[in-house]
Protein backbone atom coordinates (compact mmCIF):
# COMPACT_ATOMS: atom_id res chain seq x y z
CA UNK A 1 0.00 0.00 0.00
CA UNK A 2 0.94 3.50 -0.48
CA UNK A 3 -0.25 5.89 2.24
CA UNK A 4 -0.38 9.67 1.25
CA UNK A 5 -1.20 11.94 4.20
CA UNK A 6 -3.31 15.15 3.10
CA UNK A 7 -2.78 17.82 4.75
CA UNK A 8 -5.85 20.12 5.73
CA UNK A 9 -6.27 23.82 5.85
CA UNK A 10 -9.67 25.95 6.82
CA UNK A 11 -11.24 22.25 5.82
CA UNK A 12 -10.10 22.01 1.98
CA UNK A 13 -7.63 20.93 0.46
CA UNK A 14 -5.01 22.49 -1.29
CA UNK A 15 -3.45 22.22 -4.68
CA UNK A 16 -0.04 20.29 -3.51
CA UNK A 17 -2.47 17.17 -1.57
CA UNK A 18 -3.83 16.79 -4.79
CA UNK A 19 -0.66 17.14 -6.71
CA UNK A 20 0.39 14.47 -3.94
CA UNK A 21 -2.37 12.18 -4.41
CA UNK A 22 -1.85 11.63 -8.05
CA UNK A 23 1.65 10.94 -7.31
CA UNK A 24 0.61 8.48 -4.81
CA UNK A 25 -2.00 6.70 -7.58
CA UNK A 26 1.53 6.84 -9.92
CA UNK A 27 3.56 5.13 -7.72
CA UNK A 28 1.03 2.88 -6.43
CA UNK A 29 0.28 1.61 -10.30
CA UNK A 30 4.43 1.02 -10.37
CA UNK A 31 4.47 -1.38 -7.37
CA UNK A 32 0.94 -2.88 -8.71
CA UNK A 33 -0.65 -1.99 -5.20
CA UNK A 34 -3.10 0.94 -4.27
CA UNK A 35 -3.29 4.00 -2.35
CA UNK A 36 -4.79 5.18 0.74
CA UNK A 37 -4.86 8.29 1.64
CA UNK A 38 -5.21 10.02 5.09
CA UNK A 39 -6.73 13.05 5.88
CA UNK A 40 -6.37 14.50 9.39
CA UNK A 41 -8.91 16.62 11.15
CA UNK A 42 -12.54 18.19 9.56
CA UNK A 43 -12.53 18.39 5.67
CA UNK A 44 -15.36 19.16 3.66
CA UNK A 45 -15.76 16.42 0.99
CA UNK A 46 -12.56 14.07 1.50
CA UNK A 47 -13.54 11.76 -1.30
CA UNK A 48 -13.03 14.18 -4.23
CA UNK A 49 -9.55 12.90 -3.30
CA UNK A 50 -10.21 10.21 -5.32
CA UNK A 51 -10.58 11.63 -8.50
CA UNK A 52 -7.43 12.36 -8.29
CA UNK A 53 -6.31 8.94 -7.83
CA UNK A 54 -7.20 7.57 -4.19
CA UNK A 55 -8.28 4.39 -3.83
CA UNK A 56 -9.45 4.63 -0.32
CA UNK A 57 -9.63 7.54 1.81
CA UNK A 58 -9.41 7.17 5.96
CA UNK A 59 -10.19 10.48 8.04
CA UNK A 60 -10.03 10.69 11.56
CA UNK A 61 -11.41 13.42 13.33
CA UNK A 62 -10.79 14.36 16.98
CA UNK A 63 -9.85 17.97 18.49
CA UNK A 64 -6.37 17.35 19.26
CA UNK A 65 -5.63 17.28 16.01
CA UNK A 66 -6.88 20.71 15.31
CA UNK A 67 -3.30 22.09 16.66
CA UNK A 68 -0.38 21.21 14.73
CA UNK A 69 2.15 18.92 16.83
CA UNK A 70 4.48 17.09 14.55
CA UNK A 71 4.37 14.26 17.30
CA UNK A 72 0.58 13.88 17.45
CA UNK A 73 0.45 13.88 13.71
CA UNK A 74 3.69 11.47 13.64
CA UNK A 75 1.66 9.06 15.55
CA UNK A 76 -1.07 8.80 13.92
CA UNK A 77 0.20 8.64 10.50
CA UNK A 78 2.45 5.67 12.26
CA UNK A 79 -0.43 3.87 13.70
CA UNK A 80 -2.21 4.15 10.39
CA UNK A 81 0.64 2.83 7.90
CA UNK A 82 0.97 -0.10 10.68
CA UNK A 83 -2.59 -1.07 10.45
CA UNK A 84 -2.54 -0.67 6.23
CA UNK A 85 1.01 -1.76 5.76
CA UNK A 86 2.04 1.03 4.30
CA UNK A 87 5.51 0.07 1.90
CA UNK A 88 5.87 3.56 0.77
CA UNK A 89 4.51 6.90 2.87
CA UNK A 90 4.40 10.13 0.54
CA UNK A 91 3.89 13.78 2.53
CA UNK A 92 4.33 17.47 1.09
CA UNK A 93 7.58 19.21 1.56
CA UNK A 94 5.63 21.88 3.89
CA UNK A 95 5.85 23.16 6.35
CA UNK A 96 3.78 20.40 8.31
CA UNK A 97 5.47 17.85 6.09
CA UNK A 98 8.97 18.56 7.03
CA UNK A 99 8.29 18.16 10.92
CA UNK A 100 6.99 14.90 10.08
CA UNK A 101 9.39 12.98 7.68
CA UNK A 102 12.19 12.58 9.83
CA UNK A 103 9.96 11.91 12.53
CA UNK A 104 8.59 8.72 10.47
CA UNK A 105 11.48 7.81 9.01
CA UNK A 106 12.72 7.40 12.89
CA UNK A 107 10.18 5.83 14.10
CA UNK A 108 10.02 3.35 11.49
CA UNK A 109 13.82 3.01 10.92
CA UNK A 110 13.29 3.77 7.32
CA UNK A 111 14.99 5.43 4.54
CA UNK A 112 13.73 8.95 3.63
CA UNK A 113 14.02 11.49 1.24
CA UNK A 114 13.02 14.71 1.75
CA UNK A 115 12.20 17.38 -1.55
CA UNK A 116 11.70 14.84 -4.08
CA UNK A 117 10.66 16.26 -7.19
CA UNK A 118 10.45 12.85 -9.91
CA UNK A 119 8.44 9.91 -9.47
CA UNK A 120 10.22 6.74 -8.57
CA UNK A 121 12.26 4.47 -10.73
CA UNK A 122 11.81 1.14 -9.69
CA UNK A 123 13.55 -2.11 -10.74
CA UNK A 124 13.10 -4.91 -8.63
CA UNK A 125 14.61 -4.33 -5.06
CA UNK A 126 16.25 -1.14 -6.11
CA UNK A 127 13.87 2.41 -5.47
CA UNK A 128 15.90 5.47 -6.58
CA UNK A 129 14.23 9.80 -6.44
CA UNK A 130 15.67 12.30 -7.47
CA UNK A 131 15.74 16.07 -5.46
CA UNK A 132 18.26 18.79 -5.93
CA UNK A 133 20.93 19.27 -3.47
CA UNK A 134 23.75 22.23 -2.73
CA UNK A 135 21.28 25.07 -3.12
CA UNK A 136 19.87 23.68 -6.61
CA UNK A 137 23.06 23.25 -8.23
CA UNK A 138 23.15 19.69 -8.39
CA UNK A 139 20.52 17.16 -8.95
CA UNK A 140 21.19 13.74 -6.45
CA UNK A 141 19.59 10.60 -6.93
CA UNK A 142 18.99 8.92 -4.18
CA UNK A 143 18.85 5.19 -3.25
CA UNK A 144 16.44 3.75 -0.65
CA UNK A 145 16.88 0.04 0.72
CA UNK A 146 15.18 -0.44 3.52
CA UNK A 147 11.47 -1.95 3.17
CA UNK A 148 9.11 0.69 4.21
CA UNK A 149 9.72 4.06 2.22
CA UNK A 150 9.33 7.46 2.93
CA UNK A 151 9.26 10.44 0.71
CA UNK A 152 8.14 14.40 0.48
CA UNK A 153 7.26 15.50 -2.13
CA UNK A 154 7.98 19.01 -3.68
CA UNK A 155 5.76 21.38 -4.90
CA UNK A 156 5.18 22.16 -8.59
CA UNK A 157 6.75 18.50 -9.48
CA UNK A 158 3.88 16.88 -10.76
CA UNK A 159 0.34 18.54 -12.23
CA UNK A 160 -2.57 17.06 -10.24
CA UNK A 161 -4.83 14.08 -12.72
CA UNK A 162 -8.36 13.05 -13.12
CA UNK A 163 -7.78 9.55 -12.37
CA UNK A 164 -10.83 8.02 -11.26
CA UNK A 165 -14.30 8.75 -9.49
CA UNK A 166 -15.08 9.87 -5.80
CA UNK A 167 -14.41 7.58 -3.08
CA UNK A 168 -16.52 6.92 0.38
CA UNK A 169 -14.44 8.54 3.27
CA UNK A 170 -13.85 6.01 6.26
CA UNK A 171 -13.74 7.46 9.42
CA UNK A 172 -10.93 5.32 11.50
CA UNK A 173 -10.88 5.45 15.14
CA UNK A 174 -7.29 5.75 16.54
CA UNK A 175 -6.47 7.33 19.78
CA UNK A 176 -5.39 10.59 19.56
CA UNK A 177 -2.59 12.10 22.03
CA UNK A 178 -3.03 15.61 23.81
CA UNK A 179 -0.79 17.96 22.03
CA UNK A 180 2.56 19.01 23.74
CA UNK A 181 2.33 22.18 21.69
CA UNK A 182 0.06 24.84 21.89
CA UNK A 183 -0.49 27.19 19.14
CA UNK A 184 -1.31 30.99 20.20
CA UNK A 185 -1.80 32.94 17.20
CA UNK A 186 -1.70 32.07 13.22
CA UNK A 187 -0.74 34.76 10.84
CA UNK A 188 -1.52 34.26 7.59
CA UNK A 189 -1.78 36.59 4.34
CA UNK A 190 -5.68 36.16 3.18
CA UNK A 191 -6.58 34.91 -0.61
CA UNK A 192 -2.98 34.80 -1.91
CA UNK A 193 -2.06 31.46 -3.05
CA UNK A 194 1.69 30.97 -0.78
CA UNK A 195 4.99 31.50 -2.32
CA UNK A 196 6.02 27.78 -2.11
CA UNK A 197 2.45 26.50 -3.94
CA UNK A 198 2.31 29.68 -6.49
CA UNK A 199 2.45 28.74 -10.07
CA UNK A 200 3.34 32.40 -11.21
CA UNK A 201 5.85 34.68 -9.30
CA UNK A 202 6.56 38.14 -9.69
CA UNK A 203 9.60 39.33 -7.78
CA UNK A 204 10.99 42.73 -7.49
CA UNK A 205 14.49 43.79 -5.94
CA UNK A 206 16.52 46.94 -4.68
CA UNK A 207 16.29 48.08 -8.41
CA UNK A 208 12.74 49.19 -7.41
CA UNK A 209 13.91 51.73 -5.12
CA UNK A 210 11.58 51.84 -2.44
CA UNK A 211 8.39 50.44 -1.06
CA UNK A 212 6.64 53.06 -2.68
CA UNK A 213 7.40 52.01 -5.68
CA UNK A 214 5.38 48.40 -5.05
CA UNK A 215 2.32 49.44 -6.92
CA UNK A 216 3.57 48.41 -10.40
CA UNK A 217 4.57 44.56 -8.82
CA UNK A 218 1.44 44.57 -7.19
CA UNK A 219 -0.44 45.66 -10.57
CA UNK A 220 1.59 43.11 -12.62
CA UNK A 221 1.15 39.95 -10.36
CA UNK A 222 -2.66 40.98 -9.96
CA UNK A 223 -3.05 40.87 -13.38
CA UNK A 224 -1.24 37.50 -14.10
CA UNK A 225 -2.67 35.77 -10.84
CA UNK A 226 0.56 35.84 -9.55
CA UNK A 227 2.19 35.81 -5.96
CA UNK A 228 4.13 38.64 -5.30
CA UNK A 229 7.78 37.39 -3.64
CA UNK A 230 11.47 39.69 -3.02
CA UNK A 231 15.08 39.44 -2.83
CA UNK A 232 17.07 39.49 0.21
CA UNK A 233 17.85 43.36 0.76
CA UNK A 234 14.08 44.51 -0.12
CA UNK A 235 12.84 41.79 2.99
CA UNK A 236 15.81 43.22 5.04
CA UNK A 237 14.95 46.96 4.65
CA UNK A 238 11.67 46.04 5.54
CA UNK A 239 9.64 47.18 2.28
CA UNK A 240 8.19 44.12 2.02
CA UNK A 241 7.43 41.09 4.63
CA UNK A 242 9.93 38.31 5.31
CA UNK A 243 7.72 35.41 4.22
CA UNK A 244 7.96 37.11 0.81
CA UNK A 245 12.04 36.69 0.65
CA UNK A 246 12.59 34.54 -1.67
CA UNK A 247 16.13 33.40 -2.06
CA UNK A 248 18.84 30.91 -0.21
CA UNK A 249 17.48 32.41 3.56
CA UNK A 250 14.37 32.76 2.06
CA UNK A 251 11.39 31.26 0.61
CA UNK A 252 12.71 28.03 -2.28
CA UNK A 253 10.26 28.42 -4.71
CA UNK A 254 9.55 25.83 -8.29
CA UNK A 255 6.56 27.96 -10.19
CA UNK A 256 6.00 27.76 -13.18
CA UNK A 257 7.11 31.16 -13.76
CA UNK A 258 9.32 34.02 -12.29
CA UNK A 259 9.41 36.79 -13.04
CA UNK A 260 12.23 38.82 -11.55
CA UNK A 261 12.56 42.89 -11.75
CA UNK A 262 15.08 45.15 -10.96
CA UNK A 263 17.21 41.64 -8.86
CA UNK A 264 20.90 41.31 -10.52
CA UNK A 265 20.35 37.32 -9.46
CA UNK A 266 23.28 37.44 -6.59
CA UNK A 267 24.06 33.26 -6.65
CA UNK A 268 22.04 33.28 -3.26
CA UNK A 269 19.03 34.36 -4.49
CA UNK A 270 19.05 32.25 -7.74
CA UNK A 271 19.70 29.15 -4.75
CA UNK A 272 16.08 29.61 -4.31
CA UNK A 273 14.34 30.05 -7.45
CA UNK A 274 16.31 28.70 -10.47
CA UNK A 275 13.89 25.37 -10.07
CA UNK A 276 11.80 27.97 -11.44
CA UNK A 277 10.38 26.58 -15.35
CA UNK A 278 10.68 29.87 -16.80
CA UNK A 279 12.20 32.75 -15.59
CA UNK A 280 11.98 35.87 -17.44
CA UNK A 281 14.25 39.01 -16.14
CA UNK A 282 13.84 42.47 -16.29
CA UNK A 283 17.00 44.85 -15.72
CA UNK A 284 18.82 48.24 -16.52
CA UNK A 285 21.55 46.64 -16.46
CA UNK A 286 23.04 44.07 -19.29
CA UNK A 287 25.65 42.60 -17.02
CA UNK A 288 23.34 42.04 -14.64
CA UNK A 289 24.18 37.94 -13.92
CA UNK A 290 20.34 36.92 -13.64
CA UNK A 291 20.24 37.33 -17.59
CA UNK A 292 22.77 34.34 -17.68
CA UNK A 293 19.87 31.64 -15.83
CA UNK A 294 16.94 33.40 -17.68
CA UNK A 295 14.78 32.25 -20.52
CA UNK A 296 13.78 35.65 -21.52
CA UNK A 297 15.32 38.99 -20.83
CA UNK A 298 13.99 42.43 -21.17
CA UNK A 299 17.46 45.22 -20.94
CA UNK A 300 15.47 48.75 -20.21
CA UNK A 301 14.04 50.36 -16.99
CA UNK A 302 11.58 48.81 -15.18
CA UNK A 303 9.42 51.82 -14.52
CA UNK A 304 8.95 51.87 -18.03
CA UNK A 305 9.28 48.29 -18.66
CA UNK A 306 6.67 46.88 -15.90
CA UNK A 307 3.50 49.12 -16.95
CA UNK A 308 3.91 48.12 -20.47
CA UNK A 309 4.10 44.06 -19.60
CA UNK A 310 1.04 44.79 -17.80
CA UNK A 311 -0.89 45.94 -20.10
CA UNK A 312 0.22 43.64 -22.50
CA UNK A 313 -0.85 41.21 -20.34
CA UNK A 314 -4.17 42.83 -20.20
CA UNK A 315 -4.79 42.77 -23.47
CA UNK A 316 -3.83 38.77 -23.91
CA UNK A 317 -6.46 38.31 -21.24
CA UNK A 318 -8.99 40.29 -22.87
CA UNK A 319 -8.86 38.45 -26.25
CA UNK B 1 19.48 25.88 30.45
CA UNK B 2 21.62 23.16 29.19
CA UNK B 3 21.36 23.98 25.04
CA UNK B 4 23.23 21.13 22.68
CA UNK B 5 24.04 23.18 18.79
CA UNK B 6 24.17 20.88 16.32
CA UNK B 7 26.48 21.65 13.30
CA UNK B 8 27.47 20.72 10.29
CA UNK B 9 30.75 21.53 7.75
CA UNK B 10 29.16 22.33 4.47
CA UNK B 11 30.42 24.12 1.08
CA UNK B 12 31.31 27.66 0.95
CA UNK B 13 27.70 29.57 -0.52
CA UNK B 14 30.09 30.10 -3.98
CA UNK B 15 31.59 27.07 -4.11
CA UNK B 16 31.55 25.58 -7.78
CA UNK B 17 29.68 22.35 -7.69
CA UNK B 18 31.23 19.32 -9.64
CA UNK B 19 32.00 15.71 -9.19
CA UNK B 20 33.79 12.83 -9.83
CA UNK B 21 34.64 9.48 -9.79
CA UNK B 22 31.48 8.68 -12.21
CA UNK B 23 29.46 11.65 -10.54
CA UNK B 24 29.25 9.16 -7.49
CA UNK B 25 31.21 11.55 -5.00
CA UNK B 26 31.19 15.49 -4.90
CA UNK B 27 34.88 17.11 -5.84
CA UNK B 28 36.09 18.79 -2.84
CA UNK B 29 39.17 20.20 -4.81
CA UNK B 30 40.19 23.72 -4.33
CA UNK B 31 36.38 24.07 -1.92
CA UNK B 32 36.07 25.72 0.87
CA UNK B 33 34.04 24.55 3.59
CA UNK B 34 32.43 26.53 6.44
CA UNK B 35 29.94 26.14 9.30
CA UNK B 36 26.03 25.47 8.02
CA UNK B 37 25.07 29.17 7.83
CA UNK B 38 21.53 28.56 9.47
CA UNK B 39 23.26 26.30 12.26
CA UNK B 40 26.01 29.17 12.85
CA UNK B 41 23.94 32.58 12.48
CA UNK B 42 20.83 31.67 13.85
CA UNK B 43 21.10 28.29 16.17
CA UNK B 44 24.21 28.70 17.75
CA UNK B 45 24.22 32.33 18.48
CA UNK B 46 20.34 32.21 20.04
CA UNK B 47 21.77 29.39 22.02
CA UNK B 48 24.34 31.60 23.27
CA UNK B 49 21.64 34.27 24.22
CA UNK B 50 19.97 32.55 25.68
CA UNK B 51 22.76 30.85 28.48
CA UNK B 52 24.25 34.70 28.41
CA UNK B 53 20.64 35.42 29.66
CA UNK B 54 19.87 32.54 32.27
CA UNK B 55 22.86 30.76 32.55
CA UNK B 56 23.13 27.18 31.56
CA UNK B 57 26.01 25.34 29.22
CA UNK B 58 25.63 25.26 25.30
CA UNK B 59 27.73 22.36 23.95
CA UNK B 60 28.17 22.12 19.77
CA UNK B 61 27.78 18.29 18.07
CA UNK B 62 29.09 17.55 14.53
CA UNK B 63 29.15 13.79 12.98
CA UNK B 64 32.13 14.48 11.13
CA UNK B 65 35.99 13.56 10.44
CA UNK B 66 38.89 15.42 11.85
CA UNK B 67 39.07 17.78 9.25
CA UNK B 68 35.96 19.04 10.55
CA UNK B 69 37.30 20.50 13.43
CA UNK B 70 38.25 23.66 12.46
CA UNK B 71 34.64 24.40 11.78
CA UNK B 72 34.27 22.81 15.44
CA UNK B 73 36.73 25.64 16.90
CA UNK B 74 35.00 28.20 15.31
CA UNK B 75 31.92 27.61 17.21
CA UNK B 76 33.82 27.37 20.47
CA UNK B 77 35.49 30.92 19.13
CA UNK B 78 31.85 32.37 18.71
CA UNK B 79 31.02 31.17 22.06
CA UNK B 80 30.24 27.63 22.49
CA UNK B 81 31.30 25.38 25.89
CA UNK B 82 32.38 22.66 24.86
CA UNK B 83 32.23 20.08 21.70
CA UNK B 84 31.85 16.91 20.88
CA UNK B 85 32.78 15.13 17.86
CA UNK B 86 31.45 11.68 16.39
CA UNK B 87 33.86 9.95 14.32
CA UNK B 88 31.91 9.36 11.53
CA UNK B 89 31.72 9.84 7.42
CA UNK B 90 28.42 9.65 6.34
CA UNK B 91 25.20 11.51 4.32
CA UNK B 92 22.65 9.59 5.44
CA UNK B 93 20.76 11.73 7.31
CA UNK B 94 19.29 8.79 9.89
CA UNK B 95 22.77 7.78 10.86
CA UNK B 96 23.58 11.30 11.66
CA UNK B 97 20.45 11.86 13.59
CA UNK B 98 21.03 8.57 15.26
CA UNK B 99 24.14 9.55 16.82
CA UNK B 100 23.28 12.95 18.24
CA UNK B 101 20.79 11.45 19.65
CA UNK B 102 22.30 9.10 21.42
CA UNK B 103 24.80 11.90 23.27
CA UNK B 104 21.75 13.47 24.00
CA UNK B 105 19.68 10.44 25.15
CA UNK B 106 22.48 10.68 27.66
CA UNK B 107 22.99 14.11 28.62
CA UNK B 108 19.48 15.37 28.81
CA UNK B 109 19.78 18.81 27.26
CA UNK B 110 16.84 21.06 27.83
CA UNK B 111 16.82 21.90 24.05
CA UNK B 112 18.50 20.78 20.62
CA UNK B 113 18.75 23.07 18.30
CA UNK B 114 19.50 22.38 14.45
CA UNK B 115 19.58 24.71 11.78
CA UNK B 116 16.41 24.48 9.26
CA UNK B 117 18.01 22.60 6.73
CA UNK B 118 21.81 22.55 5.55
CA UNK B 119 22.92 24.00 2.43
CA UNK B 120 24.28 21.13 0.31
CA UNK B 121 21.79 18.34 1.15
CA UNK B 122 18.65 20.74 1.90
CA UNK B 123 16.78 18.39 3.36
CA UNK B 124 15.01 19.55 6.81
CA UNK B 125 15.31 15.76 8.22
CA UNK B 126 17.34 15.60 11.12
CA UNK B 127 16.48 18.25 13.77
CA UNK B 128 12.44 15.92 13.32
CA UNK B 129 14.41 12.61 13.68
CA UNK B 130 16.51 13.71 16.89
CA UNK B 131 12.95 14.72 18.19
CA UNK B 132 11.14 11.27 17.64
CA UNK B 133 14.70 9.46 19.19
CA UNK B 134 14.49 11.23 21.67
CA UNK B 135 10.62 11.32 21.99
CA UNK B 136 10.25 15.20 22.39
CA UNK B 137 8.15 17.86 20.66
CA UNK B 138 9.99 19.31 17.36
CA UNK B 139 9.81 23.11 16.12
CA UNK B 140 11.03 23.60 12.71
CA UNK B 141 11.51 26.80 11.02
CA UNK B 142 12.02 29.25 14.01
CA UNK B 143 12.27 32.49 13.56
CA UNK B 144 12.08 34.16 17.16
CA UNK B 145 12.52 31.94 20.90
CA UNK B 146 11.76 33.62 24.19
CA UNK B 147 11.93 31.71 27.28
CA UNK B 148 10.02 31.90 30.71
CA UNK B 149 11.01 29.46 33.12
CA UNK B 150 10.65 26.00 31.42
CA UNK B 151 7.88 27.49 28.71
CA UNK B 152 8.92 28.82 25.46
CA UNK B 153 7.24 31.07 22.96
CA UNK B 154 8.43 30.47 19.80
CA UNK B 155 7.04 32.01 16.09
CA UNK B 156 7.91 29.48 13.30
CA UNK B 157 7.58 30.09 9.74
CA UNK B 158 4.59 28.46 8.05
CA UNK B 159 3.46 28.84 4.28
CA UNK B 160 2.24 32.87 3.84
CA UNK B 161 2.94 33.26 7.25
CA UNK B 162 3.87 32.72 10.81
CA UNK B 163 2.34 30.81 13.84
CA UNK B 164 3.15 31.56 17.89
CA UNK B 165 3.17 28.42 19.78
CA UNK B 166 3.92 28.02 23.49
CA UNK B 167 5.70 24.46 24.86
CA UNK B 168 7.63 23.59 27.55
CA UNK B 169 11.54 21.85 27.29
CA UNK B 170 12.67 19.87 26.88
CA UNK B 171 12.19 20.15 23.05
CA UNK B 172 14.30 20.11 19.44
CA UNK B 173 14.03 23.37 17.82
CA UNK B 174 15.41 24.27 14.07
CA UNK B 175 16.55 27.81 13.29
CA UNK B 176 15.39 30.02 10.21
CA UNK B 177 16.65 33.88 9.49
CA UNK B 178 15.63 35.93 12.08
CA UNK B 179 16.41 33.76 14.95
CA UNK B 180 19.50 35.65 16.12
CA UNK B 181 22.31 38.15 14.25
CA UNK B 182 25.29 36.56 13.13
CA UNK B 183 28.55 36.53 15.43
CA UNK B 184 31.91 37.18 14.65
CA UNK B 185 34.56 35.65 16.78
CA UNK B 186 36.53 37.63 18.49
CA UNK B 187 40.55 37.54 19.20
CA UNK B 188 40.07 36.50 22.64
CA UNK B 189 37.46 34.00 21.70
CA UNK B 190 39.95 32.61 18.65
CA UNK B 191 42.37 32.43 22.02
CA UNK B 192 40.09 30.83 24.58
CA UNK B 193 38.58 27.86 21.93
CA UNK B 194 41.92 26.03 22.01
CA UNK B 195 41.89 25.29 25.50
CA UNK B 196 38.18 24.00 25.27
CA UNK B 197 37.31 20.35 25.56
CA UNK B 198 36.59 19.34 21.96
CA UNK B 199 35.49 15.08 23.13
CA UNK B 200 35.34 12.71 19.98
CA UNK B 201 33.35 9.82 20.65
CA UNK B 202 33.14 6.84 18.23
CA UNK B 203 29.73 6.21 16.79
CA UNK B 204 27.55 3.54 17.17
CA UNK B 205 26.99 0.49 14.46
CA UNK B 206 24.15 1.73 12.39
CA UNK B 207 23.40 0.86 8.67
CA UNK B 208 22.62 3.32 5.92
CA UNK B 209 19.77 2.76 4.17
CA UNK B 210 18.94 5.91 2.43
CA UNK B 211 21.88 7.99 0.65
CA UNK B 212 22.65 9.31 -2.78
CA UNK B 213 23.97 7.34 -5.45
CA UNK B 214 25.09 9.70 -8.42
CA UNK B 215 24.79 13.61 -9.11
CA UNK B 216 24.47 15.40 -12.27
CA UNK B 217 24.71 18.70 -12.63
CA UNK B 218 21.17 20.56 -13.59
CA UNK B 219 20.40 20.83 -17.71
CA UNK B 220 21.93 23.89 -18.48
CA UNK B 221 19.54 27.05 -19.67
CA UNK B 222 19.54 27.12 -23.67
CA UNK B 223 20.72 30.69 -23.28
CA UNK B 224 18.35 33.87 -22.79
CA UNK B 225 16.12 35.01 -25.39
CA UNK B 226 16.16 39.15 -25.23
CA UNK B 227 13.29 41.26 -25.85
CA UNK B 228 13.10 45.10 -26.77
CA UNK B 229 11.12 46.76 -23.92
CA UNK B 230 8.78 48.17 -26.46
CA UNK B 231 7.21 44.55 -27.57
CA UNK B 232 6.08 43.24 -24.51
CA UNK B 233 2.91 41.75 -26.55
CA UNK B 234 5.82 39.53 -28.31
CA UNK B 235 6.90 38.51 -24.63
CA UNK B 236 3.39 37.35 -23.40
CA UNK B 237 3.29 35.72 -26.76
CA UNK B 238 6.06 33.99 -25.84
CA UNK B 239 5.27 32.90 -21.96
CA UNK B 240 2.08 31.55 -23.67
CA UNK B 241 3.05 29.57 -26.64
CA UNK B 242 6.45 28.71 -26.34
CA UNK B 243 6.61 28.26 -22.66
CA UNK B 244 3.21 27.60 -22.05
CA UNK B 245 3.85 29.62 -18.36
CA UNK B 246 1.18 31.62 -18.77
Amino acid sequence: MILIFAEVQNKTFKKQTLELVTYGSKVAKMLNTSCVVLVLGEAENAGQLGKYGANKVYQVVNDHLNTFDSQVYTQVIAKTAEQIDASVIVLAHSSTGKSILGRLAARFNAGSVAAVNTLPSIDGNSFEVQKTVFSSKAIATYSIKSEKKILSLSGNSIAPEILGNEVEVELLSIDVPAPKVRVKEVKKVAGIVPLPEAELVVSAGRGLKGPENWGIIEELAKELGATTACSRPVADTGWRPHHEHVGQTGVAIRPNLYIAVGISGAIQHLAGVNNSKTIVVINKDPEAPFFKAADYGVVGDLFDVVPKLTQAVKDFKSK
Amino acid sequence: MKILVCISQVPDTTAKISFKEGNTVFNTDGVQFIMNPYDEWYALVRALEIKESQGGSVTVINVGPAENETVIRKALAIGADDAIRVNAVSSSALFIAKQIAEVAKAAQYDIVFTGKETINFNRSEVGAMIAEYLDQPYISYATHLDLQGKTATIVREIEGGSETLEVDTPFVISAAKGLAEQRIPNMKGIMTAKKKTLKVVEPIAFDDISFPVRYELPPSKAGVKLLDADNMEELVRLLHEEAKAI
